[in-house]
């Protein structure tokens, strides 16, 4: 059997106090004290780690909050004394889109490498916006048409970025004419740029660590000069529009790099190539109000390999009054170059928005062959979201103070533990390879499509909000 | 309502021997109090200083909220929990109008918020709790909103459309609540359950002895089942074994013929609806030399039931299991316990045709013990749509009335096992809320560590004796009660003599986010 694809991870305690979502309120002054009181009967034993934390407090901007909420000691206590409260912090954290939820548990899994697992089934809405408003599919008994049931180790997830040609030419009757270069990763994931709002330059040596160790790719700027030269393999440049560029000796090391979007993209990658053929070129392509019009056009252009759509950072279209989420975004590129008969010659990249290990199995089920990330990785590194990364103002997670093992092992946690989610989801759908997974809508279920069939079909036409 | 007589042609020998007398339940409403000392209340009294102890709160509360008891001269701590906030003013008893320091203050429990969730919020969790203490509807006064959740879609978001009047008046005896279990006409036993329910499985290992018996007990009073789950057939299940379904799961796990002979119900689980198409895994810490004798495995280390059955990769194949069981067990009903993937329909049909009696079709949203956070909320359908496009094409095919369908995974009230009825289904399995009913918060904590710190999803000896047999019994048996009347209650307003005549009547519900004005058929 040949070496299966494994990323080496070890737990990694947080730097700072942990936020928890309870704590519990005490009106000592009511306290009978009771030889068995309730807070010794904790079955976590917070109130004595509480007390060894205040013993040893360093720090008294934050308190603690690690109660798991259960309202035992609350229903217990003879005088009832206690409450629980939702810790405000906690509510703090994040916006809209990267909720409170998504940060805790990207946390976990930063500090563990283990997929999430929790009792009492799902707590959370419905159904709800972007990724949340559709369902993965799973195999039953039987499915003779598909990949069927492999075990877990035979399931892989990696892919292959650049252009693939439709057919095989033969050169003359002898060999086949030269194939496109191709890069292939272990898993359908590319650490994106940081978007300007949080650019930490100290975090950039880090970054190259973890994509190195966990083979996948990191988009970098093009002044970022690599601490070890082996890692260019996993270093993708970015050459905007006024970046400067990258010495052709070190780009030949690359074997990925991202153009910004330009009229004379076809001339640009032209010249890139002729310093390094055997690299792929992405396109770099904001979705704005025009930019699945431009997407579908480039991938048109037989120089264009790649092309990588990015929204903002909540998966919203840039730049309109009404923005479209990155899913359907992403469906409706994928539908259209379907449609033309182009969709396997291309590579799509699809970024911003993408928070949880189940929205890259999502993305790539609505047609992405794989996504990029950057603000999960920040989060693994107890950043708060509170975007106020600005120098003067103390980041809360004290980024700038971070050690450089502390900071690799808790992004390849983070990403080994969506590597074994991504795995998860395919077992459940019967699917063996990440690359047949693109585009597959029939492994997803649609909120609009389920409720059209079953309520649209009895109770008349859905309201909108 | 089994015949011994019978049982004897049917069973081996070697079963019958084995055989113990079946225990009996009666199925009476008793109050069932919590066992913690401070009910969790949506209200708060506050008395001040001022107070000069005159009594007229006591005299004025028709809840009891207020208590001084006999010979004392202060007031003990108020029953929270009973009061039913501001709205009293209406009533003309309010006491914090009549208290003539104004020493009395009543506003929301802050803590209030931090209970439940989307599926259970809190006014649900409280509702549940007083049910199960005394077997009757939540009283209007504390307009409770315990109908379902605030999950924004699905059962939450559909409603029962009442006639002003019934169209048939009927009184509340006159309304059947069984259900069948056997619509194949095979010559098996024709099981009726008296209500349209039966609990879900919790193996051994996952829930405490207290909770698993409680739960039989309870099935027991309601002529109705229970189930053992994946793990094997605990002995002291065996007094209730005419109550009881046995579980074959993907690791056969205690899977022996004994225990498949002992009752009235097989059933195969395919899939959970928790955790589709990933299978179960028993964590080595809880692999204790008990559990590890009833699985017949090596102690300590993780036990995994892995997805799916690897001796089934067709129809044929699900056929041929079935087979077996039903040639082991010659009075057997089978069930196919499945979850929800695109194709439902076809799996059910093809269940149907390979000799199920029920069909059970597990939702995504339920699940008591513990499962990837990812797959909870990713894989799979909501049981409400399931339920819909099952029941319409087993009657597309003919065979509706051949197999009786269950819906499970995220039945949480009355008024959901009515919808998932008017949806199709001939009745439901529920879970997650007996669990409440003996207590649970929803803390999402089965797992770790000891297990749960309420003493119900555990084995920790200490944890688990903080219930005991009688009480969570009663409790569940309580629920039960407030459930049926609720049922009742519902059939009684649509004017239908028995729940098997609300399966399919989309018709008399509305969904809150439609226009609702597609006409009606009859």
């Amino acid at each position: 059997m040949p070496e299966k694809y494994h990323i080496k991870t070890q737990p990694i305690p947080p730097r700072r106090p942990r936020i928890g979502k309870h704590g519990v309120v005490d009106w000592r002054e009511d306290c009978a004290r009771c030889h068995n009181c309730v807070k010794k009967a904790c079955v976590y034993d917070r109130y004595r780690q509480e007390a060894d934390y205040i013993r040893n407090l360093h720090d008294v901007e934050s308190l603690f909050f690690d109660c798991m909420g259960c309202f035992s000691c609350v229903q217990d206590c003879t005088k009832g004394i206690l409450r629980l409260s939702i810790n405000p912090e906690y509510e703090k954290l994040g916006n809209r889109y990267w909720k409170p939820d998504i940060i805790k548990t990207t946390w976990l899994q930063s500090e563990t490498a283990k997929i999430p697992v929790s009792g009492a089934g799902y707590r959370g809405p419905f159904s709800g916006h972007g990724f949340d408003s559709m369902w993965t599919d799973m195999s039953e008994i039987v499915r003779p048409t598909r990949d069927g049931i492999h075990g877990r180790e035979y399931i892989s997830t990696s892919v292959d970025i650049g252009r693939k040609p439709p057919f095989l030419a033969l050169n003359g009757s002898k060999s086949v004419a030269a194939l496109p270069p191709l890069v292939s990763i272990p898993m359908p994931l590319i650490i994106d740029l940081s978007s300007p709002a949080h650019t930490l330059p100290k975090l950039d040596p880090l970054i190259e660590q973890t994509a190195a160790g966990t083979g996948v790719i990191a988009i970098m700027d093009s002044r970022y000069r690599p601490a070890k030269n082996e890692h260019l393999e996993n270093i993708a440049f970015y050459l905007g529009p006024d970046s400067p560029p990258v010495p052709d000796e070190m780009l030949r090391k690359t074997r990925l790099v991202e153009i910004a979007d330009n009229p004379a993209v076809a001339e640009r990658i032209k010249a890139i190539k002729k310093i390094h053929p055997q690299i792929v070129v992405a396109i770099r392509v904001e979705l704005t109000a025009a930019g699945i019009g431009r997407a579908i056009e480039l991938a048109g252009l037989p120089e264009v390999e790649v092309i990588h759509i990015v929204t903002d950072a909540n998966g919203d279209e840039l730049t309109t009054q009404k923005p479209r989420f990155l899913k359907d975004m992403i469906r409706q590129i994928h539908t259209a170059l379907v449609e033309k008969g182009i969709r396997d010659e291309i590579t799509i990249m699809a970024g911003g928005g993408v928070a949880l290990p189940e929205h890259m199995a999502k993305a790539i089920i609505c047609g992405a062959d794989l996504v990029t990330i950057n603000l999960p990785l920040l989060i693994a590194l107890e950043c708060h979201l509170c975007n106020s990364c600005q120098p003067g103002t103390p980041c809360p997670a004290r980024l700038e103070q971070i050690d450089f093992n502390y900071g690799v092992g808790r992004m390849t946690n983070l990403i080994a533990a969506w590597h074994d989610q991504l795995i998860e989801l395919m077992g459940a759908m019967g699917m063996r390879e990440a690359r047949r997974l693109r585009g597959d809508v029939g492994r997803a279920m649609f909120f609009e499509n389920l409720e059209e069939d079953t309520f649209g079909k009895l109770y008349g036409k859905r309201k909108t909000a | 309502m089994v015949n011994e007589r019978q049982l004897e042609k049917i069973l081996p020998e070697n079963t019958l021997k084995t055989r113990v007398p079946q225990e009996q339940v009666q199925r009476v409403v008793k109050p069932a109090p919590s066992r913690y000392r401070n009910e969790i209340a949506k209200y708060i009294v506050h008395r001040s200083l001022d107070c000069e102890r005159c009594g007229k709160c006591i005299e004025v509360c028709q809840f009891g909220v207020h208590v001084r008891k006999p010979d004392f001269k202060y007031f003990s701590e108020p029953n929270h929990h009973l009061c039913i906030g501001p709205n009293c003013e209406k009533t003309g008893n309010y006491c914090v109008a009549h208290c003539p320091k104004g020493a009395l203050q009543i506003r929301e429990n802050p803590m209030f918020k931090v209970l439940g969730d989307f599926r259970w919020p809190a006014d649900l969790i409280l509702a549940t709790w007083k049910m199960a203490e005394t077997g009757d509807v939540p009283p209007e006064a504390y307009d409770y909103d315990y109908e379902g959740g605030i999950s924004g879609g699905g059962f939450d978001r559909l409603r029962f459309k009442f006639p002003k009047q019934p169209p048939v008046k009927l009184r509340a005896d006159e309304i059947d609540t069984s259900i069948a279990l056997n619509k194949r006409g095979d010559g098996r036993p024709e099981i009726k359950i008296d209500v349209p329910w039966y609990g879900g499985g919790m193996s051994f290992g996952s829930v405490s002895n207290v909770t698993q018996l409680s739960k039989a007990r309870a099935a027991v009073a309601f002529n109705t089942f229970t189930c053992t789950g994946e793990g094997g057939y605990m002995e002291r299940m065996r007094p209730y074994d005419d109550h009881v379904i046995t579980q074959v799961a993907t690791g056969l796990f205690g899977v022996r013929e004994e225990t498949i002979q002992r009752v009235p119900i097989v059933e195969f689980k395919y899939a959970q609806g928790a955790k589709p198409g990933l299978g179960g895994h028993l964590l080595g810490d809880k692999n204790t030399p008990a559990v590890a004798r009833m699985r017949e495995a090596v102690l300590g280390i993780s036990l995994f039931s892995p997805f799916p059955f690897h001796s089934v990769y067709s129809i044929e194949d699900h056929a041929k299991h079935i087979e077996w069981i039903k040639h082991v067990n010659r009075r057997a009903l089978i069930s196919t316990k499945v979850s929800t993937p695109t194709d439902v329909d076809m799996v059910a049909v093809g269940s149907y045709s390979a000799g199920t009696h029920i069909v059970h079709i597990d939702g995504g949203y339920g699940g008591t013990g513990a499962a990837p956070d990812i797959a909870k909320k990713n894989i799979a359908m909501p049981i409400e749509y399931a339920i819909g496009k099952v029941h319409q094409f087993l009657a597309a095919e003919g065979v509706r009335d051949k197999v009786t369908l269950i819906a499970s995974g995220g039945i949480r009230t009355a008024h959901d096992i009515a919808k998932a009825i008017a949806l199709g289904a001939d009745g439901v399995v529920i879970g997650t809320a007996e669990l409440v009913a003996l207590g649970c918060v929803r803390c999402s904590r089965c797992e770790s560590g000891r297990g749960c710190p309420r003493g119900i999803a555990t084995t920790d000896l200490e944890l688990s004796a903080k219930m005991d047999l009688d009480w969570g019994t009663q409790r569940i048996i309580n629920l039960y009660s407030a459930w049926r009347k609720t049922l009742v209650g519902i059939l009684q307003r649509l004017g239908l003599r028995s729940v098997s005549e609300l399966r399919g009547r989309t018709d008399l519900m509305m969904h809150l986010d439609y226009t609702n004005d597609v006409p009606v058929k009859p």
